[in-house]
């Protein structure tokens, strides 16, 4: 199975490595070389210097043929745009992507984009552990 | 008309202060600080100052009336195709005109049916082609929703059509001779019509069938 990860942040890094591990075919792109550092000295899947919007570099990186495309760039708008091309353009099956703006993600998720929004994650956890905590109070 | 524009450089700013003062209402939503102030002293509360990504920005500026046109016209062109797409799928605007950056990125606009579109590049490149076509055929007018566009050719020493009525032209199907330019004056032509060195010949076509007919007249 192939994937790709579009930006090599701490998300993209540790995903890209993760499903490395797991027997993936796993090529990275981010538009910073030093990125390749994030991935560790025993990295041996692809790896493409350039931007995501690039749609040669896309292809160069084997989107064609990938069967999952993580986008996890440090931009949502610049996330939304390319994983809609991996989407309705290469057609790639599994397109997952992160989003900050709880917003925006809501309205793609409407949209069949699959989103992950770490923001409203934590939203979440931090009320419900709150809330955990008016329950530990005696009355 | 009530108009919604974002971002506040120079096309932007250039745009509200021309439909302002062609009697439109305008809002202007900027999000940089330096750029805000600037905007502000001279539209006042016609500025907002925020991400116009973000859907309570867009809002606050009044897209749920909804405007009758956005223009997105920030520097980024990742910007510009989420706010056209918030602004029609999200709020039912129901034109946008969108400013592409880098022209590398049209293809992300049509991919995503984000029409029309404006590019100061391309812009530029159709006016040099129309000067100096260097592959014969000039594109002059884009028609997207109907899948035609129009084009222009000239016909030089040694093209395939000079001397030839039309209808002994194979051109392809799906291509079509709308006008012929002789010495500064237009006909519409018909199937006995001769070119000449130095028409100027419109044709309406569809997209990629340009070599084609290309073969057919050069």
């Amino acid at each position: 199975m192939k994937a790709i990860v579009v930006g090599c942040g701490r998300v993209g890094s540790a995903v890209a490595q993760q499903l490395l591990a797991s027997g993936w075919d796993v090529t990275v792109l981010d538009e910073n070389e030093d990125a390749l550092g994030r991935l560790g000295d025993s990295w041996n899947g692809g790896f493409v210097v350039g931007h995501g919007m690039d749609l040669t570099l896309l292809r160069e990186a084997g989107i064609e043929e990938a069967d999952a495309v993580v986008v996890t760039t440090n931009g949502d708008n610049t996330n939304l745009v390319i994983a809609q091309a991996a989407q309705k353009h290469f057609e790639v099956p599994t397109v997952i992507v992160r989003v900050l703006d709880p917003a925006r993600a809501q309205f793609y998720a409407t949209k069949g984009l699959q989103i992950v929004c770490p923001t409203a994650a934590a939203i979440e956890t931090l009320v419900s552990a709150v809330r955990h905590a008016e329950d530990e109070v005696p009355a | 008309m009530y108009v919604l524009i974002a971002g506040g450089g120079k096309v932007g700013a250039n745009l509200i202060r021309s439909l302002l003062r062609a009697g439109h209402e305008v809002t202007l939503i900027e999000q940089k600080p330096y750029r805000f102030d600037k905007l502000e002293a001279e539209f006042e509360h016609q500025v907002i100052r925020g991400d116009a990504t973000e859907l309570f920005v867009l809002e606050r500026a009044g897209i749920t009336r909804p405007p009758d046109l956005l223009v997105a016209a920030t520097g980024d062109d990742e910007d510009n195709i989420v706010i056209c797409q918030l602004a029609r799928e999200r709020y039912g605007v129901g034109n946008v005109i969108a400013r592409i950056n880098d022209p590398r990125n049209q293809a992300y606009f049509d991919l995503l049916g984000i029409s029309p579109t404006v590019s100061a590049t391309g812009a530029i490149m159709g006016l040099i082609e129309h000067e100096v076509p260097e592959h014969g055929l000039v594109q002059l007018l884009e028609l997207r929703k109907e899948n035609l566009e129009i084009v222009e050719v000239t016909v030089d020493k040694g093209a395939n059509c000079h001397g030839k009525r039309i209808r002994a032209l194979q051109l392809p199907d799906g291509a079509r001779l709308i006008s012929v330019v002789r010495a500064g004056k237009a006909e519409i032509p018909d199937e006995e019509t001769q070119l000449e060195i130095g028409d100027q010949v419109l044709a309406i076509l569809e997209p990629g069938k340009e070599d084609e007919l290309r073969r057919a007249l050069l």
